[in-house]
């Protein structure tokens, strides 16, 4: 046996054969050689991704994930991409947001989502402790909600043109025979429901942001939806439409299920639930909480006569204790959201104009 | 949250609705003028006018400080962006303001533009600290609620002694602004009475709006900023009118009084004069209505820094900004309302900011209009 | 114009600053335009500022007035 000397130390060592020093996820950042599909890259799936994420399909190892057909039914595909800031954020990060978002594109469809994908497409620079989090993050919300991510991939560009990571999400869900949820389907008569406070996601963010200078107890509503969904249509009401509201808020749901459906809608500010940190954080920055971003929150649209049977159902699971009824469907060529104010006047709610901006006037 | 909950009760508008009613004559009509923009957002957003009698009107003002930002300005922040190179600090009203060339705050910030938009300018101070080899301009506007923040700013920035951090200042005063509209009153514009600002009169208090119920008789009432304060500053103007009284009134006692915030204005004083005369978006130039660093903070003046000229620009053909913000005309009577001019595409400012008369109209109003 | 809410403050800061709390959601701002601010009162915050005291008495006040029966059209001018 040779011996070899490192670093002043003259030691008797058995060189290994094919070593390859570990990823160093505390301090390590991704670089480029991280994307170009070599033994870099896949030492960072090794090491990284696999590790966290492993399971019987990503261990096939192949190109492609081989699934079973699932059974009689519709398949239904929905896709997602990823880009907060910051990365991490109360109440969650990029990673579970990618999960539980997709997959609420899939159940909202009435389907029971079955496999997600995952892409990422990291900064380079971006520190390799925080990308272990973020997929460790995704790991639990997968597992949790019991879709496993089956396959993916990875690319890494340069400095400066990525924000961290971006992450697009695809999901695969089958909806059973029979069953029929369309944003098109909001008739005049039906009632508005959503599963609870809103709002909180969006000012979740806002809060957060360094150049703001707030301190709140507000936290993001990231969730999975699907249990919450099966309850919902297991209540024996006739759910005609589910939708999970995010980007622009309620507001901006339902005016493209008004838009689909072709009605008009009549709500209730004294009926929506909103917490107050959520209230107070909107009043300081000037923004309307209708318009603020959602993660974990549903709008239900059934008949009036059904509207009981629903709420029952969402308040009896944990994601839907503060649901309730907010408006009511009507008749309306012009297809306006209206609201009556809890002062006792009359509102439109309109569509977002671009992002809404804090305000000083 | 105390202090806003009482102020927006639903079962006390009804009663107070309810009263209103009681008292107005229903021989005439009352047209009043609530001048401040916060005010038109909050009448929108609560829906106050639907409680309101059929003979009581309410005609909405220019104390909407985007609003009467000409265009000119505007350019100028878009030029010491793009090309003195400078980190130039907005509040988030302006970045949608259409300017010259199709550029607005926020498109120049597309085309690489060092635009950031704060929520306060002790921000924009900060980040001349953080920034020392760069430019930071702070681009000031509002009236008088917004100037005494600015004057802290400055004498912040002089006493750190920063050499990087200059104000864009395009600050405006509300009496000059009242001035010019009741000088068109009984010609062009029937007006009853005005509800006046809030925030504005607990820095100015409610002396400065004496003269103007004396000299052109017409009752005054400043009202708080919520539903409730504006519902019953209405009722006080109907019952001056009742009357034949042409008082000020303070509906907003809670935080307003005669002489208001002797601290600030004397921050203003110390940091600001006025400009002899100042063009305004729609109401033209008005003398001794805006100001200017004092000399001795002239350091910290962004015109005088990078040599900046005032180029008057005229509002885009068919426009009608100018009489909305005067309440000659309302926005649906403007032929670009709602079709070309729209909160997506603005043409003026009366639809980007959001207390502008058009876009408190299009954004939460135009179900009414059939 | 003039985005400003009630809001109380809870702390005293060095430098004329505070912390505020509104509903639980808590912000520094600047008493540079205030005097005689205690923990306890409630201040108009704008711009991260506070412009003035609130007055709780005259809340109370302006809270009654609201709920007055008031007069008729017509009724003689109350000088």
């Amino acid at each position: 046996m040779p011996p070899t000397t490192l670093m002043g130390v003259t030691r008797m060592v058995e060189p290994r054969k094919n070593y390859l020093r570990p990823l160093d996820l505390k301090h390590g950042h991704v670089d480029m050689a991280h994307g170009a599909g070599g033994r870099a890259m896949a030492q960072l799936i090794d090491e990284l991704f696999a590790r966290h994420l492993g399971n019987e399909w990503l261990a096939q190892g192949d190109d492609g994930a081989v699934l079973p057909a699932p059974g009689a039914g519709r398949l239904v595909m929905a896709t997602d991409s990823h880009v907060v800031s910051p990365l991490f954020f109360p109440g969650g990060d990029i990673g579970c947001l990618a999960v539980h978002g997709t997959i609420n594109d899939v159940a909202v469809m009435g389907a029971q989502p079955l496999w997600l994908s995952a892409a990422f497409i990291l900064e380079e620079g971006l520190p390799l402790a925080d990308l272990a989090r973020i997929v460790a993050s995704m790991a639990t919300a997968a597992r949790q909600a019991g879709v496993p991510i089956v396959t993916g991939d990875t690319k890494v560009v340069e400095r400066g043109k990525g924000d961290g990571v971006f992450i697009t999400t695809t999901g695969v869900g089958l909806v059973p025979p029979g069953r029929e949820l369309s944003g098109s389907r909001a008739q005049p008569g039906d009632a508005i429901l959503v599963s609870g406070t809103l709002g909180d996601h969006g000012m979740a963010i806002m809060a957060g942001r360094e150049n703001l200078g707030f301190e709140s107890p507000i936290v993001s509503d990231t969730a999975a939806l699907h249990g919450l969904i099966a309850d919902l249509l297991a209540s024996g009401g006739d759910i005609h439409v589910l939708r999970d509201p995010t980007r622009g808020g309620l507001a901006t749901t339902l005016n493209e299920i008004a838009r689909q459906s072709g009605v008009g809608m009549m709500l209730q500010e004294k009926a929506l639930p909103i917490s107050p940190p959520v209230a107070a954080a909107c009043e300081f920055l000037g923004l309307d909480p209708l318009y603020v971003a959602n993660e974990g929150k549903l709008v239900a649209i059934c008949p009036q006569n059904d509207a009981e049977k629903v709420l029952t159902a969402m308040r009896g699971h944990p994601l839907g204790a503060c649901a309730a009824v907010i408006g009511t469907v009507h008749h309306d060529p012009q297809r306006f959201v209206q609201m009556t104010t809890a002062f006792g006047g009359k509102r439109m709610v309109d569509w977002l104009t671009g992002d809404q901006l804090p305000r000083i006037c | 949250m105390k202090y806003l909950a009482e102020f927006r009760d639903g079962e006390v508008a009804k009663k107070l609705a309810a009263a209103i009613a009681r008292e107005v004559n229903p021989e005439r009509r009352y047209r009043f003028m609530e001048f401040c923009g916060g005010h038109t957002h909050a009448i929108s957003r609560y829906g106050v006018a639907d409680l309101l009698p059929e003979n009581v009107r309410m005609i909405h003002g220019p104390g909407c400080p985007v609003c009467v930002l000409p265009i000119g300005r505007i350019d100028q922040a878009i030029q010491l962006a793009l090309e003195e190179g400078v980190i130039l600090c907005t509040y988030g009203d302006c970045l949608r303001v259409p300017a010259s060339g199709g550029l607005s705050l926020l498109k120049a910030k597309a085309q690489g533009g060092d635009i950031r938009m704060i929520y306060s300018c002790a921000d924009a101070v900060t980040l001349a600290r953080q920034n020392p080899d760069k430019q930071v301009v702070f681009f000031a506007i509002g009236f008088e609620t917004t100037t005494p923040p600015t004057a802290v700013a400055i004498k912040q920035a002089a006493a750190l002694g920063l050499s990087n951090f200059s104000v864009l200042c395009c600050h405006v005063l509300t009496p000059p602004a009242i001035a010019s509209i009741m000088e068109g009153v009984d010609e062009q514009l029937q007006l009853d009475g005005f509800v006046g600002p809030a925030h504005v009169s607990t820095i100015i208090g409610s002396r400065p709006y004496e003269p103007f119920a004396t000299q052109y008789r017409k009752p005054v009432v400043i009202a708080g900023f919520e539903p409730l304060d504006v519902l019953q500053a209405i009722r006080m103007l109907i019952r001056q009118v009742n009357d034949g009284r042409a008082e000020v009134e303070n509906e907003f006692s809670r935080a307003v009084d005669r002489d208001g915030n002797r601290k600030a204005q004397a921050l203003m004083d110390e940091v600001f004069e006025l400009r002899e005369s100042f063009e305004w978006r729609g109401l033209g130039t008005l003398p001794h209505s805006a100001r200017r660093l004092r000399a001795e903070f002239a350091g910290f003046d962004a015109e005088r820094r990078f040599a900046l000229a005032y180029r008057p620009v005229a509002d885009q053909k068919g426009c009608d900004c100018g009489e909305i913000l005067r309440g000659i005309k309302r926005p649906q009577e403007c032929k670009l309302f709602g079709t070309v001019c729209t909160p997506e595409n603005p043409i003026g400012s009366c639809m980007v900011s959001s207390e502008g008369a058009c876009a408190a109209h299009y954004t939460y109003g135009r179900y009414k209009d059939g | 114009m003039c985005l400003a809410i009630p809001a109380q403050v809870v702390e005293l800061r060095e430098g004329d600053n505070a912390v505020v709390d509104l509903a639980g959601v808590r912000k520094e701002i600047s008493l540079s335009l205030v005097d005689d601010v205690a923990v306890g009162d409630y201040v108009i915050v704008h711009v991260g500022y506070a412009l003035n005291k609130l007055d709780p008495e005259e809340a109370a006040k302006t809270l009654a007035l609201f709920a007055e029966l008031g007069q008729q059209a017509g009724d003689s001018p109350r000088h």
